[in-house]
């Protein structure tokens, strides 16, 4: 059973074709690192994954259950959405966390009011996350006073709160100081080492290549590449992929 | 009459003006955002009638639309009103007013909330209208306080457009207590602006109040 299924994925913005036939398959403990220049469609592609953009041709699917397919040349999605949407959780480039919650609340309100879940077990399960996150002491605090590495963890634990089989990150560090990335980073390798399932679009190449099971390297709306760390970052033999990368080492 | 007789039958009459704000507070406030709803609605004819109202809402004098609401019932479909639709014509006419301005104000603040909100909800598995209640409303009234603020003082002052029509409120009052023999004259006019004052002095703190109330969160 794969926890992800997408494929053949299209996806066009008016005259703007910015998907052409993405597919990817991920696996329950993978970790998957999506890199490529900007505009090489990265984040729609994750959006498309998320429900957050409809695809205009494409099959989705989570835990072999059907969410999007093709009939004839119409895509259909499931009408179920919500099961569908507790599968998978999403950090986002800008947290979004919601400014009037305290980081409890934040954590807390979708497990309560959405899955409808036991208090007591929402409870114990937000405390123990916001521990190993290290944020015990901020469960008080409002986002506003946070730093962005801690909005960013808070983010972390609301979508791990939800308990998904797969959590996708957005460029999680982009909108961090570079001092403050570390210690999201941090999280998230902690996360890969407890076997969490995810996909990571990052710009952060040692954080991919140390990491990672599989390297995705995108550029155009298509996979130019896939592979291990070491089979893309040490061997590629695709020349754009060698360039991409250059810009990186300078 | 004494002076202070007058400012005795000016305080009594401040009890309309009173009313008139209330009643169309506690109208306006909510039918603002059902009207909001009405101009964002996916079905068009309903946007199309909720534009022209708060157009002609906004394009027209209060004065006159208080006239047409008072009027207009009785002249078109020759129906006698009760002996109270003075005052319920003078609420009716603010609440849509008003309405229309609350409107544009919550779709300013509701606009202005970042698409992430809804995205971060949409992920969450939150429901449109929980999305709503919970996530966007709480931000809005925030980001919308400051101008409603400014509607709500400007609403007491257009209180004494009621008396267009002669329904008794605390200016009406002044005017005839002006122009009746022996009365303190313009000196009427002095108190009744200080009565408004003194008013919307208590209403700027309240709502500074609750501006303070709202600050624990950016």
């Amino acid at each position: 059973m794969h926890i992800l299924d997408i494929q053949n994925v299209q996806k066009s913005f008016g005259s703007n074709h910015v998907l052409k036939d993405i597919s990817l398959t991920v696996d329950k403990g993978e970790v998957v690192s999506v890199i490529g220049p900007s505009g090489s469609g990265k984040s729609t592609f994750l959006r498309c994954a998320t429900l957050l953009e409809t695809m205009d041709s494409g099959t989705l699917r989570y835990m072999d259950e059907t969410v999007a397919a093709m009939e004839g040349d119409r895509i259909v999605y499931t009408k179920d959405l919500k099961k569908v949407r507790s599968y998978f959780g999403l950090v986002f480039q800008n947290f979004n966390l919601f400014p009037h919650y305290s980081v409890w609340k934040n954590v807390t309100d979708a497990p309560l009011h959405v899955q409808k879940r036991d208090p007591k077990e929402v409870k114990e399960t937000a405390l123990e996350l916001l521990d190993k996150m290290g944020l015990g002491d901020k469960a008080d605090a409002y986002p506003c006073q946070l730093s962005g590495g801690q909005k960013q963890r808070v983010s972390i634990v609301r979508a791990l709160a939800m308990k998904p089989e797969i959590l996708f990150f957005d460029e999680p560090t982009s909108a961090l100081d570079p001092e403050l990335t570390g210690e999201v980073l941090k999280v998230i390798r902690q996360l890969a080492e407890a076997s969490m399932t995810m996909v990571i679009v990052t710009h952060e190449m040692a954080f991919a290549h140390a990491i990672s099971d599989r390297v995705i390297f995108m550029d155009g709306g298509v996979i130019v590449e896939q592979g291990t760390p070491q089979e893309l970052f040490e061997g590629t033999k695709q020349e754009r992929t060698r360039q991409f990368l250059q810009n990186y080492q300078r | 009459m004494t002076f202070s007789t007058m400012v005795g039958e000016l305080a009594h009459a401040f009890i309309n003006t009173f009313l008139i704000f209330g009643f169309t507070l506690i109208g306006a406030l909510p039918f603002g955002l059902a009207v909001y709803f009405g101009k964002k609605s996916r079905f068009a004819p309903l946007r199309w009638i909720t534009e022209v109202y708060i157009s002609i809402m906004r394009g027209t004098p209060l004065i006159l639309q208080i006239m047409v609401i008072y009027y207009a019932p009785p002249l078109l479909f020759h129906v006698t009103l009760p002996g109270n639709w003075r005052f319920s014509a003078v609420v009716v006419a603010f609440i849509i007013n008003y309405a229309a301005y609350f409107a544009e104000i919550y779709r300013g603040g509701i606009e202005s909330i970042p698409v992430g909100q809804y995205e971060a909800a949409q992920v969450l598995g939150y429901r449109k209208g929980q999305t709503f209640i919970k996530i966007i409303l709480p931000q809005m009234v925030k980001r919308t306080l400051p101008a409603v603020t400014n509607e709500v003082i400007t609403l007491v002052k257009d209180t004494s457009l009621a008396s267009a029509i002669g329904t008794i409120e605390m200016f009406t009052k002044a005017k005839q207590i002006a122009v009746s023999p022996r009365s303190p004259g313009m000196l009427t006019f002095l108190v009744a602006g200080i009565f408004y004052y003194v008013f919307n002095v208590i209403v700027a703190f309240v709502m500074k109040k609750l501006e303070k109330a709202l600050d624990y969160y950016q």
